[in-house]
């Protein structure tokens, strides 16, 4: 037992050993325990991202059977870069919704920051990491000026971001004026749509990807057992760890067999893949491991007791805005990677698929619960749809109307999930 | 009968024209429980809010451990040991057990959670306080029971080296078992040298746990005595204010 612990009343009952019966008992030993606590949790109603698993893998079969072309190489690469600004917009819209607010201007900001930096980077322009960072500042601002209003004015945020939805299309159409459209000129940037890691490349993301989660498990547990408390079977972290390895595996192998047609050769994991992996990974680290993570997570639960817990709420929830609008701009820059050019109605549509994204994957719009993967696995169903019904050919009506039916679902599960953890488990 | 650890000397607070608070004296000692009563809109609720920092006082002295000091701000309490346990509780029903018990005091290295390290002070806190009704340190508060999430609340303030801690009406919304493990609770806390006031509407629990108490009737004090020297029917005369103490000592 740890003799650092400072409380005097605390290390005296540690040193008693009164405190081992209660120590360790939060956290399950075996592999069984794990299993049973898990299943406890999905019965209590958190449910996390099970059902848009569900749903994804169902889609997956569903598409896959009455479509050939779903599961081609080919069209899983488009998929990914189909996802990836949905998948950076639902990320962005998390660090919202664990408050329980929302940013219906997300979308919108990127327009005007994108629209922004396109037009710096015509030719004769600004450097494009220059310009980008303009953008990424003009984000930053906009969140800014929504979080002063919702935290320190004190409307709700639905109201300032739907005022800054219509206010900032104006801007928009002002910064694109009569041109209609601005054609983007910086290759780095494209090439984020088209451009692919070498074989050897994907192979080496995954080994980072597991080198990471391996390395900040491990040292969860060295941390811990330093301390004295106890840790679960390793067994745990190995099935964790190999599952995530073996799909992994097979991503990375289908992604690196040759999609591309007799003549050019396309292969390898799509670059977007480790960007967004990459951003998903160090949000998940903040919010899972930081103070600021965890006072969100506080404030969106109980405002009050995060206040009284001695908790700066206003400055948290103004830089969640920021944190938003800031994540939303580099949507953008996939966005407007994969259309080419930047026009006035940029980003208008794409905010409530991304909201949609987040509560189908699991957030819940109450505040408080999700997760950054929740986002993932969520844009990736929203994607799923788009693409498949696409692919099949149907009008783009049908999409609409089964995107919005999969939100409702997903809302209605998150409204019973939160009953009935409300209720005691 | 010891210096008390925190005394108030003719506090005023008043709201535009309504004076809540009209010169109070106050005391609480360490290793004592002190029970605050009063009838509604005595003043009760204004003397804690002042304690706790979150409205100060408008006039009089506030002694921490004999030195004069000022409560302007949560802050200054929580640095004196001042903990507030509020009737509505004031727990992250989304957060478990240990998260609670450290919400705005993490522990953290590198700019990451000590949550190994909360873990083993967090169980030594509840057991401490010989709390056995918690099955697991990190279940989530929802999952609770009322008098498990008051121990939660309660345990939050023995977890940070508390000097003083005001218990808000702890068993207003418990049943007669829950009620009785919270006033042990209560007990076991001021057996660890805590200064403990609580307020009370109920007195039952009063007179089963505190050693002193002290009654407010429309923001003067009535009555400030050991519990041992007085009857229930006295306390109610006090609170209803047909009767009151010669000199209030």
């Amino acid at each position: 037992m740890s003799a650092e612990i400072e409380n005097p009343i605390a290390r005296e009952a540690a040193e008693r050993g009164q405190a081992e019966s209660l120590l360790g008992k939060g956290i399950e030993q075996g592999v069984g325990d794990h299993l049973r606590a898990y299943v406890k949790r999905v019965a209590g109603g958190e449910m996390g991202a099970l059902p848009a698993i569900g749903g994804l893998v169902v889609l997956f079969l569903v598409f896959w059977f009455s479509h050939d072309a779903f599961l081609s190489e080919r069209n899983m690469a488009n998929l990914l870069t189909q996802a990836a600004p949905l998948v950076m917009l639902g990320m962005a819209l998390v660090f919202v919704l664990l408050l329980g607010e929302i940013d219906l201007s997300a979308g919108v900001t990127f327009g005007v920051a994108m629209a922004v930096f396109v037009r710096l980077t015509q030719p004769d322009g600004m450097a494009w990491p220059l310009a980008l960072l303009v953008a990424l500042g003009i984000g930053l601002a906009i969140g800014a000026f929504i979080g002063f209003f919702v935290a320190k004015v004190g409307i709700p945020s639905f109201v300032v971001s739907l005022g800054m939805f219509l206010g900032l299309q104006g801007v928009l159409l002002v910064i694109i004026g009569d041109a209609g459209a601005y054609r983007l000129i910086p290759e780095p940037i494209k090439a984020l749509n088209t451009q692919n890691l070498p074989v050897w490349g994907g192979w080496l993301m995954l080994a980072i990807i597991l080198g990471l989660l391996a390395g900040v498990a491990l040292w969860d547990r060295a941390r811990r057992a330093k301390v004295g408390a106890p840790n679960p079977s390793i067994t745990i972290m190995l099935v964790k760890l190999g599952a995530i390895a073996v799909l992994g595996v097979l991503a990375v192998w289908f992604f690196n067999q040759d999609r591309g047609s007799a003549a050019i050769s396309i292969q390898g994991v799509p670059i977007v893949a480790p960007i967004v992996i990459g951003i998903a990974m160090i949000g998940t680290f903040l919010l899972d491991r930081s103070r600021y993570g965890r006072y969100l997570y506080a404030i969106g639960g109980n405002k009050e007791a995060a206040r009284r817990a001695g908790i700066n709420v206003t400055m948290v929830r103004w830089g969640a805005f920021m944190v938003c609008s800031t994540l939303a701009v580099s949507a953008g820059v996939f966005y407007v990677s994969r259309v080419g050019s930047a026009d006035a109605g940029m980003g208008r549509e794409i905010v409530l698929s991304g909201v949609a994204a987040a509560v189908v994957g699991g957030v819940s719009l109450f505040g408080g619960r999700g997760r950054l993967v929740h986002a993932v696995i969520g844009a990736l169903v929203i994607a799923t749809i788009q693409n498949g019904l696409g692919l099949l050919g149907l009008p783009a009506g049908a999409t609409l109307a089964v995107s919005g039916g999969v939100l409702i679902l997903a809302a209605t599960v998150d409204a019973l999930a939160r009953r009935r953890a409300g209720s005691g488990g | 009968m010891n210096s008390p650890i925190i005394e108030l000397k003719a506090v005023t607070k008043s709201f535009g024209p309504v004076n809540v608070l009209k010169g109070v004296d106050f005391a609480a000692h360490a290793g004592r429980v002190t029970a605050l009563v009063g009838d509604n809109g005595a003043g009760k609720s204004t003397l804690i809010k002042g304690l706790a920092g979150v409205q100060p006082y408008d006039g009089g002295e506030v002694l921490f451990a004999g030195e004069p000091v000022q409560l302007g701000h949560p802050r200054d309490a929580s640095k004196h040991g001042i903990e507030v346990v509020y009737q509505d509780l004031a727990l992250c029903d989304n957060l478990d057990i240990v998260q609670n018990m450290f919400l705005g005091r993490e522990e953290v290295r590198v700019g990451t959670f000590e949550e190994g390290r909360m873990e083993v002070e967090a169980a030594a806190a509840l057991q401490s306080l010989s709390v056995r009704t918690v099955k697991s340190l990190r279940q989530k508060v929802a999952s609770l029971s009322g008098g498990q999430r008051q121990t939660v609340a309660i345990a939050r303030a023995v977890v940070k080296q508390s000097k003083v801690v005001i218990l808000d009406e702890p068993t207003a919304a418990l049943g007669v078992a829950q009620t009785a493990q919270v006033l042990s609770l209560v007990r076991r806390l001021a057996d660890h040298g805590v200064a403990v006031i609580m307020i009370s509407h109920n007195l039952a629990d009063v007179f089963e746990v505190a050693d002193d108490v002290s009654v407010l009737y429309l923001g003067e004090m009535t009555a400030r005595l050991p519990v041992a020297e007085t009857t229930r029917d006295d306390v109610v005369a006090y609170i209803t204010g047909t009767k009151r103490m010669e000199r209030v000592a």
